[in-house]
C-alpha cells in the first residue's frame, strides 16, 4: 500500500499534465474560431476586444450582397461539378488498379496520385498553359476540371485502399453464386466499398470548395467564394467576412454531423 | 456410378519453372465424397480452385457431367464453393446471404423463401435469418455458408479447407455433420485439406497430392493399409522408417535384415536379394512385448524416451545399430501408472508381418 501511492500520485500527475496539454491544443485549435463567430455577431466595425453590443447586421448586409451570393453559388456549382467529375473516373481507375494487371501499372499509379503532392500552383499554371494552347476560354468549367485532376489522388488513394482490404473471396464468392461480373459489382463490391466513396466525395468537395490556387489560374471572371473573401480582405478583415464564415462553420459542422449519422446506420 | 466430375491431364503452370498442377487426371463419381490432402503448396487448393472455374488450367479439359467447362466462368457451372474465410457478405442479412444464389434462377418469392428456409433448417440456424454474419460464432458462419452453397443445390459441392478456422473440438463435430450432410443430400463433395484425421474420417476416397501430381489414391483404409511411398505412408498416419536390406525374397515373403535383426515382411513390390529398402513400422503396430510373449518379428532395444498422451503412450526405442522406432501402448488400467515403461530399461518390441511397409530403395524422410 505504502509503495502503491507515490506511483498513483505521479500517475495522477502524468494525467493532469497530460489533460493540460490537451486541453492548450484544443484551445489553439479552436479558440480562433470562436473568436470569429463572437465577432460577427458584435456591433463595432473594428476588431477590438472587449465586444461592444449583440448586432445581426453583418448577417442581413450578407442577404443583400449579390456579389457574395454569386461566388457562394459558383463555389457550390464548381465543388459538386468536381466531386461528381472525380468519383466517376476515381473509382473506375481505383477498380483498375485493384483488379487488372497490366505492364506500366505502377507508373500509372503514381502517375494517378501525383497531383496530391504537386503544389497546386504547379497544377494550376500547367493547366493554364494546356487550355490556353488549346484555345479553351477560362470559366468555372475550367475551374471543375483543375479541381478533378488535382483531387483525383485522393478519391483513388480512399477507394483503392478500401478495396485492398476487402477480401478476394467474397466477389468470388458471388461469381459462384451465379452472379455476372457487373452483378457482382452492383451487388458485392459497391456496397462494400460505398463508404469510402461517400467519404472520398465529402472530402473532395470541402477541398474543392475552399481551393485557391488552382482556382485563381484557371477561372475567368466569375469568383468563387474563397476568392471573392481573399478580394474583399485586401480592405481588411471585415465582421461580413466573420459572418461568412461562421455560417461555413455551421454548413460544415451539419455535413460533418450527416456523415456521421450515415456512417452509423451502415454499420447496424 | 456415374462420373460426375472428369479432370484429364490438368495442369496449371504460372511459369515454366513454377508449377501449381502438373498433368492431374482424376474422375468423381457423382455422390461421392472425395478429398484432396497434402501440405500447402502441392497444388490441391489450386485443382479445386479449377473446378470451381476461379483459375484456368493451362492445359487438360475439365467436364462436369459431360459438358466441357475448362474455360466457363464460375457464374456458368454448376458446381458451388465453400470458401476458407466462409466469404459471407457482410452487408447482408444470413437471409440475403442464402438467397443471394437464387436470384439468377428468377424464381418467385415463396419458392425462393421455402428454399432458404430449407437450407438454412437443414444446417440447424433458421433462427439465425435476419442477424448478420458478424453476428455469429465461426463454426455458425461455416454452417450459413454450406447452407448458401447447397441453397442452389449444385453438382458438386467444393470445400476448401471448411473447418481449417475452427478450434479443435468443434471441427470434430463439423466433420461428423458435414458427412452426414453429405448422406443425407447427396450431392458429390470435393474437399481439401491438409488435415489427414479429417480426410480419414469423411471421405469416400482421398486423393494424396504432391509436388502437383498425385501421389495416391484410395479409399482410407487402403491408403492408411497399403501406402505406395514412403511420401504417403508418412502423411497419413504416423510411421518410423528403418533402412533395411532383402535377405531373400520369393513368393511374396521377403526376409529382411534391419538393425541386426531379420524379419520377414509381405511386400507389395518384386525385391531382389541384396536390394537396398526401407521399412515402414506404425507405431499404432508395434507391440511392447511382456516377458515370455512372442510375436513375429522381434527386435531388441532399449527406452529412449516416454511420451504421456492420456490415451496411451509414445515410447521410443533405440535398437542395437541406434536407429530409432516408436512404439504406442494404450494404457489399459489407471494401476497401470506404477509400472510405466521407464527410460533406459531393455525392452522387445514384436510386430505382425502383415504390418510392415515395404519400400524400394532408401529413404530420409
Amino acid at each position: 500500500m505504502a509503495r502503491k501511492t507515490p506511483s498513483l500520485i505521479s500517475r495522477y500527475g502524468a494525467d493532469t499534465g497530460f489533460m493540460t496539454f490537451v486541453a492548450f491544443l484544443m484551445a489553439f485549435l479552436y479558440i480562433p474560431i470562436w473568436v470569429l463567430i463572437a465577432f460577427s455577431f458584435n456591433d463595432s466595425r473594428s476588431l477590438t476586444w472587449p465586444l461592444s453590443g449583440f448586432t445581426l447586421d453583418w448577417y442581413r448586409k450578407l442577404a443583400e450582397n449579390s456579389d457574395l451570393h454569386a461566388a457562394i453559388g459558383n463555389s457550390f456549382y464548381v465543388a459538386s461539378l468536381a466531386t461528381v467529375l472525380t468519383l466517376l473516373v476515381g473509382v473506375p481507375a481505383a477498380m483498375v488498379l485493384h483488379k487488372v494487371s497490366f505492364p506500366g501499372k505502377s507508373v500509372f499509379r503514381r502517375l494517378i496520385l501525383l497531383p496530391i503532392t504537386l503544389p497546386g500552383i504547379v497544377t494550376g499554371i500547367s493547366m493554364l498553359n494546356m487550355f490556353k494552347l488549346m484555345g479553351f476560354p477560362l470559366s468555372l468549367e475550367t475551374v471543375v476540371l483543375g479541381h478533378a485532376t488535382a483531387l483525383l489522388g485522393v478519391v483513388v488513394t480512399q477507394v483503392y485502399a478500401r478495396l485492398q482490404r476487402l477480401p478476394k473471396s467474397l466477389e468470388e464468392a458471388a461469381y459462384d453464386l451465379g452472379a455476372t461480373p457487373w452483378r457482382t459489382f452492383v451487388d458485392v463490391t459497391l456496397p462494400n466499398i460505398r463508404s469510402a466513396i461517400i467519404g472520398a466525395g465529402l472530402l473532395s468537395f470541402v477541398l474543392s470548395f475552399d481551393e485557391i490556387p488552382v482556382t485563381f489560374f484557371l477561372t475567368g471572371r466569375d469568383n468563387t467564394l474563397p476568392m471573392y473573401i481573399y478580394s474583399t480582405m485586401r480592405r481588411g478583415v471585415t465582421p461580413e467576412i466573420n459572418a461568412v464564415g461562421t455560417i461555413i462553420v455551421l454548413l460544415s459542422l451539419i455535413l460533418i454531423i450527416v456523415a456521421v449519422v450515415a456512417g452509423r446506420e451502415r454499420k447496424k | 456410378m456415374a462420373a460426375i466430375i472428369e479432370l484429364e491431364n490438368i495442369s496449371k503452370h504460372y511459369s515454366p519453372t513454377i508449377i501449381g498442377v502438373d498433368n492431374v487426371s482424376l474422375t468423381v463419381e457423382d455422390g461421392e465424397f472425395v478429398t484432396l490432402l497434402g501440405p500447402s503448396g502441392c497444388g490441391k487448393s489450386t485443382l479445386l480452385r479449377m473446378i470451381g472455374g476461379f483459375e484456368e488450367p493451362t492445359a487438360g479439359v475439365i467436364r462436369l457431367g459431360d459438358q466441357d467447362v475448362t474455360l466457363d466462368p464460375p457464374y456458368k457451372r454448376e458446381v458451388n464453393m465453400v470458401f476458407q474465410d466462409y466469404a459471407l457478405f457482410p452487408h447482408m442479412t444470413i437471409g440475403e446471404n442464402v438467397a443471394y444464389g437464387l436470384k439468377t434462377f428468377k424464381l418467385d418469392k415463396n419458392t425462393v423463401r421455402t428454399r432458404v428456409k430449407d437450407a438454412l433448417t437443414l444446417v440447424g440456424l433458421y433462427e439465425k435469418v435476419n442477424q448478420r454474419p458478424q453476428q455469429l460464432s465461426g463454426g455458425q458462419r461455416q454452417r450459413i455458408a454450406l447452407a448458401r452453397a447447397i441453397v442452389r443445390r449444385p453438382k458438386v459441392l467444393l470445400l476448401d479447407e471448411p473447418l481449417s478456422a475452427l478450434d479443435a473440438k468443434l471441427r470434430e463435430q463439423m466433420q461428423i455433420e458435414l458427412k452426414h450432410l453429405h448422406e443425407k443430400i447427396g450431392i458429390t463433395f470435393i474437399m481439401v485439406t491438409h488435415d489427414q484425421t479429417e480426410a480419414l474420417v469423411m471421405s469416400d476416397r482421398v486423393v494424396v497430392m504432391e509436388k502437383g501430381r498425385i501421389a495416391q489414391q484410395g479409399r482410407p483404409q487402403d491408403l492408411y493399409d497399403h501406402p505406395a511411398t514412403p511420401y504417403v505412408a508418412n502423411f497419413i498416419g504416423t510411421t518410423t522408417f528403418l533402412p533395411g536390406t532383402v535377405a531373400d525374397g520369393a513368393d511374396g515373403v521377403a526376409t529382411i535384415d534391419v538393425a541386426g535383426t531379420r524379419i520377414s515382411a509381405h511386400p507389395e513390390i518384386e525385391l531382389a536379394k541384396g536390394a537396398t529398402v526401407t521399412v515402414g513400422l506404425r507405431p499404432e503396430k508395434v507391440k511392447l512385448l511382456a516377458e515370455g510373449e512372442t510375436a513375429e518379428n522381434e527386435l531388441e532395444g532399449k527406452i529412449t524416451e516416454v511420451i504421456y498422451y492420456g490415451l496411451g503412450l509414445r515410447i521410443s526405442v533405440a535398437l542395437a545399430d541406434g536407429s530409432k522406432i516408436d512404439a504406442d501402448t494404450l494404457l489399459p488400467d489407471k494401476l497401470s501408472h506404477s509400472t510405466l515403461p521407464q527410460v533406459g530399461a531393455p525392452v522387445r518390441l514384436g510386430v505382425a508381418t502383415h504390418n510392415i511397409f515395404v519400400f524400394e530403395g532408401k529413404v530420409t524422410p
